[in-house]
């Protein structure tokens, strides 16, 4: 039973999927991603799909309720790498996936995340700031 | 008394032929500047041998039968490469029109009697009306081709996408944004998006001439597909006019950044990027020699 | 006239025969030099296709062959299965796109990524989805 490896690099989880998805390995990676988030106290999941060369409409809300489960567990989703063919059929498809911040690569992506976590710490302070008040 | 016009056509061959070519040469109106004579006269040798082969007394009266296959082809072939090669459709309707003429003319001298020479050359010319016909749809075909193939070119050279800035890309669209183009322009902007590594993109719609809700589908669809690859994407170049018509069409533009110019756009794109533009002290060494 | 010029029968009833299924149908595209973004939406909608004959049918059968207009050639997919059927068709396919529904059985949005669409069914037999992409999308 092969399932998706997830690695943890700091504050965050990298995903990088390598292979064709079908289904059920989907939502294995969505319930295995979903556990580590809790397990690591992960602030940041990073998911890798430069080298996905189909995202239908399930894969595409996977990936929605993985940005969902994990902003509920408190930590920032980031998909990167979409291929430009992939990008034009989920919208042509209907499926902008709105709820999901992208970044063009790993590089940027990590970037996306750490400047995300340190948006939260300061709006964490401000309210703070006010509590105090 | 039946006369049998495939054995007569058989047995003048060369006739047809040499009448032929003479009716072709001496009409004003032939393209010889786009045809030679050798070549034309192999061409007509060519369909005068496949008419008169295959045609008999079965088949005169069905233009549609599978013996005029290689006719058919050869008209096919000779009216495509005419369409190409830009020949007039009248120069090519003439190829096979005066053929017609060749033949009747022969037919008239062979048959005496004149109820039978009217019979019979009106079966004939129905046969070569149904073979001009075919030849028109053909060049019409060819000209088609020529005309998509010419579109895919005008599409290509009007979407060009310009890195204006490290990060940054500019796309002035030129013309009407349908569905097709919206393909194209989707397909450059992102390739040029991971090229360079781009995370702005301008899409400059003044040269757009109207903006409908179908124009405004087309933008959105564009603006989903960059940001999905981490990119984002404003609209710049909105006319007055522009303006207008989506606000009354009730057209919603909210979750797009929109300016009115591409300048006002760049000024936003250097912002996002925490990059300013300084005006430099002179330096008045530099301006003496300058001077001279 | 679409003609047929090859035909090839694929069974699916396990959700890893989406891959193999896919990779059949890239290869026919790939060879009818199909471009990267038709080929994907192509896949992109055979895969919906698929998924849906999985998950209401148990699987079924899908027809995988090259067709030729005359001028053009191009793909054509049937996606069979004797399933429960889709008792009310019309309503499957209303565009629910503008206002961010949730695609259900998807095909409206597969509908736009081909440039044919025919879909049969007989509610307790089984349903037939024909999709067809030319090569120039």
């Amino acid at each position: 039973m092969e399932r998706i490896p997830i690695l943890k690099m700091g504050p965050f989880l990298l995903v990088t999927i390598q292979i064709d998805l079908y289904d059920r390995l989907a939502l294995d990676l969505e319930e295995d991603l979903v556990r580590m988030v809790e397990k690591t106290s992960a602030k940041g999941v990073l998911i890798d799909i430069s080298a996905v060369t189909i995202v239908d409409s399930f894969m595409g809300r996977i990936l929605g309720n993985i940005a969902s489960m994990s902003r509920l567990l408190d930590a920032q989703t980031v998909v990167v790498g979409m291929q430009p063919a992939v990008a034009i059929t989920l919208v042509e498809l209907g499926l902008p996936l709105n709820g999901v911040s992208t970044a063009l690569d790993v590089e940027k992506g990590m970037a996306l995340l750490k400047s995300k976590m340190l948006f939260e710490e300061e709006e964490d302070e401000q309210e703070d700031d006010a509590g105090i008040n | 008394m039946l006369v049998n016009i495939t054995s007569i056509l058989k047995n003048k061959k060369a006739d047809i032929l040499e009448l032929w070519m003479k009716n072709q040469l001496s009409n004003p109106g032939l393209a010889d500047d786009l045809i030679s004579n050798q070549d034309l006269r192999s061409q007509s040798k060519e369909l005068v041998n496949a008419l008169v082969n295959s045609l008999n007394e079965n088949n005169i009266e069905n233009s549609n039968s599978s013996d005029f296959d290689q006719v058919i082809e050869i008209l096919g072939g000779i009216s495509i490469s005419r369409a190409r090669q830009g020949f007039s459709p009248r120069e090519t309707g003439f190829f096979i029109l005066s053929l017609k003429e060749t033949l009747l003319e022969i037919l008239n001298q062979e048959i005496s009697d004149v109820k039978e020479l009217f019979v019979q050359s009106l079966r004939l010319s129905r046969l070569m009306d149904n073979f001009t016909i075919l030849t028109f749809e053909t060049f019409i075909k060819g000209r088609e081709e020529v005309i998509m193939r010419q579109t895919d070119e005008i599409t290509d050279i009007s979407t060009p996408v310009i890195k204006v800035w490290d990060g940054i890309l500019a796309l002035p669209i030129i013309g009407t944004l349908d569905s097709a183009r919206t393909q194209v322009v989707m397909e450059n902007l992102l390739q040029e998006i991971v090229i360079t590594g781009s995370s702005i993109a301008i899409l400059d719609i003044s040269g757009v001439p109207t903006v409908d809700s179908l124009v405004a589908q087309h933008l959105l669809k564009a603006v989903s597909a960059t940001r999905l690859m981490g990119a984002e994407c404003i609209i710049s170049g909105i006319r007055p006019e522009i303006a207008q018509t989506i606000v009354h069409l009730g057209i919603d533009l909210s979750q797009i950044i929109t300016k009115a110019t591409l300048a006002s756009a760049l000024q936003y794109a250097f912002k996002s990027l925490r990059l300013e533009v300084k005006r430099s002290a002179t330096d008045t060494k530099l301006f003496n020699k300058l001077q001279y | 006239m679409t003609l047929a010029l090859t035909k090839d029968i694929m069974i699916v009833s396990r959700e890893q025969d989406v891959v193999s299924l896919r990779n059949r149908v890239r290869e026919h595209a790939v060879k009818i030099k199909m471009g990267l973004v038709n080929q994907t939406k192509l896949l992109t909608a055979a895969s919906e296709l698929v998924r849906n004959m999985l998950r209401y049918a148990n699987g079924g059968r899908a027809i995988i062959e090259v067709v030729s207009s005359g001028r053009i050639n191009g793909i054509r997919l049937t996606f069979e299965d004797q399933g429960p059927g889709i008792t009310d068709v019309s309503s499957a396919m209303i565009d629910g796109y503008s206002t961010g529904k949730s695609l259900g059985l998807g095909l409206p949005g597969t509908k736009r990524l081909v440039n044919e669409f025919d879909i049969k069914s007989i509610p307790g037999q089984g349903t037939t989805v024909t999709i067809l992409k030319w090569v120039n999308g």
